[in-house]
């Protein structure tokens, strides 16, 4: 895991923690000092998730089974307004944001235990995709699809039985 | 859903032919890209597509163009026109053509969402034989409704009867009867089982805080809110809505209701667009909604309107039959999450239980057993693990709070404060864990 931004320690262990915990591996968090002001679109005044996601390879020297970035800025794909995290299907990269997750954007207050939550849902859920899993209908599984922040509090942060099942016969795994 | 449902996008940006087809991969769609129309026709020709996403704009052939020849070859196919802005005219152009929808550039992810699950229900209705329709339902996830008392099981048919319907239901009983335990089962042998049932404590908001969280809010409508938040309603699109404690509704807040049940639509806090959603009503109250519009609180339409339905769940005390079953049913579910071996329980204490009164009901007898499981000797519950005396559990002397605290502590030192551990042995997740840690105030001794 790649924390590109100001993290706080305890939060990202928190968040590794619960990753290895999910999919029973080791996750290791590299600090990550990407300049990002090459991928600011000041016209959307977001940062571009696309080449975002193509840059994370070049962020680190070693070697990783997945590897997921995760950052603190609005990210945005041109064809989409935003996107909490976006991830290529099957394959070794991921990114996620922590940014609109957050509650007060919402006009909510601030709630440090709902940010952790949603974040490791999401992290949760993008690696997922890079072991390739799709979306899920049960309401609790983590790789249901959420478009709205409060949409990824119905969910819970684990992957249902079924999901749980797909990913354990992945023949990727090592 | 049987056969996957197919999608092809047409657009001639790599980029926007890439984001989509990677979308709609993760979402479980059948994907399928093509540069320009021509290339889109070649493909028509093989194959059949339930849903075609074509940008209006295109070198070559436009999207208009390809529209009008898609709907010559097969008019079962849907097809939703991308436009950018400027030319939102042309696309409603295409609408009058017959496009299911058009979309501008760049996307809400949760209109894309929204859209292409509206257009996926179309083609699951459509599919929908009669054969199916018939099929024989059989109750699902109504395991965790205890009890065989002739009251309960009467409660089990009525959910059966209405559960397919859309009809409103009002779900009365006394605190602690299981009146949302009742509403899940209702959605979940509902065809809208696959979107969320959506909770709304109406006692535990103000009037101003109801409204922006029965309706949303616009963004800009609050200081701090930069983005638009959903409001319940909105969230409950295709599944349930359930408005526990309705009885506690302000006079003002009721003419709202009723109007939003009337019409399926609302404006958001600050915003002056009109949202549908469709979604069921649930209602649940422990009071006697009758008497009180006999009495004037609580408006007659509104109340014929969400009673077209009324389950009523009897106080424990009157169906005293189910209290064995609940007493296993809740050693079982405690026993397991608390990783302990399964425990008994002595006849005389399982007698005066059931001559006991609850006035908590079925959670109160819950809690009970959760209390008697961890202060006993592990073996069986006795008569004076259970605070059936003249004191009720509010004043005894161990809260079920501290008792859970106590519990927590216990196992975080047996694992060392390892929290994934722990969490486990506990059987919640790590942020759950965490936030009891938080709650107690709890710290690791160096
Ligand atoms: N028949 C039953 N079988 C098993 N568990 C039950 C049953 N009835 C109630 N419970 C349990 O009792 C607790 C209270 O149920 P629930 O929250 O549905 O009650 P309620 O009527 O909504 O209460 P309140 O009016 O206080 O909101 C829950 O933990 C529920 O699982
Ligand atoms: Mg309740
Ligand atoms: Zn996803
Ligand atoms: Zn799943």
């Amino acid at each position: 895991m790649l924390s590109c931004g100001s993290f706080d320690r305890g939060f990202l262990k928190k968040v590794s923690g619960a990753v290895e915990d999910e999919y029973r591996c080791q996750v290791i968090t590299e600090e990550c000092h990407l300049d990002l002001s090459p991928y600011y679109n000041p016209a959307r005044r977001q940062y571009d998730g696309d080449r975002l996601l193509n840059q994370i390879p070049a962020c680190t020297t070693s070697e990783y089974f997945k590897i997921i970035g995760l950052f603190r800025v609005d990210l945005y794909i041109p064809i989409l307004t935003y996107i909490f995290g976006q991830a290529i299907l099957g394959r070794q990269l991921a990114i996620a944001s922590v940014f609109r997750l957050r509650n007060e954007l919402y006009g909510l207050k601030q709630d440090d235990d709902i940010l952790l939550s949603r974040t490791i849902k999401e992290v949760i859920h993008e690696l997922g995709h890079t072991f390739g899993l799709v979306h899920c209908h049960n309401l609790s599984c983590v790789m249901r699809s959420s478009t709205y922040a409060e949409e990824i509090d119905l969910k819970g942060a684990a992957l249902c039985p079924s999901c749980r099942s797909i990913y354990l016969s992945n023949p990727t795994l090592p | 859903m049987a056969d996957k449902i197919s999608i092809l996008i047409v657009d001639d940006e790599d980029s926007v032919r890439d984001s989509l087809l990677n979308w709609f991969l993760e979402d479980g769609y059948e994907v399928e890209a093509a540069e320009n129309a021509k290339k889109a026709l070649q493909l028509l020709e093989e194959r059949n597509f339930n849903i075609i996403l074509a940008d209006i704009k295109m070198p070559g052939m436009d999207g208009l163009e390809l529209h009008r020849r898609i709907r010559s070859l097969n008019r079962e196919t849907i097809v939703i026109i991308m436009t950018a802005f400027a030319s939102v005219e042309t696309a409603v152009q295409a609408l009058k053509d017959g496009a299911f929808d058009y979309v501008t550039k760049p996307f809400d992810p949760d209109d894309l969402s929204h859209l292409i699950r509206n257009a996926a229900s179309q083609i699951a209705l459509r599919n929908e034989n009669e054969a199916l329709k018939e099929r024989v339902t059989t109750l699902e996830e109504v395991d965790d409704i205890i009890g065989h008392s002739e009251a309960i099981v009467r409660v089990l048919q009525h959910i059966e009867s209405v559960a397919q319907s859309n009809a409103s239901v009002i779900i009365t009983g006394e605190s602690g009867t299981g009146k949302e335990l009742v509403a899940r089962a209702i959605h979940a042998n509902s065809s809208r089982k696959y979107f969320p049932m959506i909770s709304v404590h109406c006692g535990a908001l103000t009037e101003s805080l109801l409204e922006s969280e029965l309706f949303g809010h616009e963004k800009g409508a609050f200081t701090g809110a930069t983005f638009n938040r959903k409001g319940r309603f909105e969230m409950a699109d295709g599944g349930t809505i359930f408005l526990d404690e309705i009885a506690t509704i302000s006079p003002k807040m009721q003419i709202e209701l009723l109007r939003v049940l009337e019409t399926k639509s609302f404006v958001r806090v600050g915003g002056n667009r009109e949202i549908t959603s469709d979604f069921r009503v649930i209602c649940a109250t422990n009071r006697d909604l009758a008497a009180m519009v006999r009495n004037g609180t609580f408006r007659e339409d509104l109340y014929y309107r969400l009673n077209v339905v009324n389950i009523d769940i009897p106080p424990l005390r009157e169906r005293t039959d189910d209290i064995p079953l609940l007493v296993n049913h809740f050693i079982r579910k405690y026993c397991t999450s608390m990783s302990r071996d399964l425990i008994t329980i002595e006849p005389s204490a399982l007698k005066h239980l059931e001559k006991f009164e609850f006035p908590g009901n079925v959670r109160e007898l819950e809690n009970m057993i959760e209390r008697a499981i961890v202060i006993g000797n592990g073996r069986e519950i006795k008569l004076k693990d259970l605070p059936l005396g003249a004191e009720t559990p509010e004043n005894s002397v161990e809260s079920l709070d501290e008792l859970e605290k106590r519990h927590i502590e216990q196992i975080l030192l047996k694992y060392n404060w390892n929290i994934s551990r722990s969490a486990r042995a506990l059987s919640v997740d790590r942020v759950t864990l965490y936030n009891k840690i938080k709650k107690y105030d709890l710290r690791q001794k160096e």
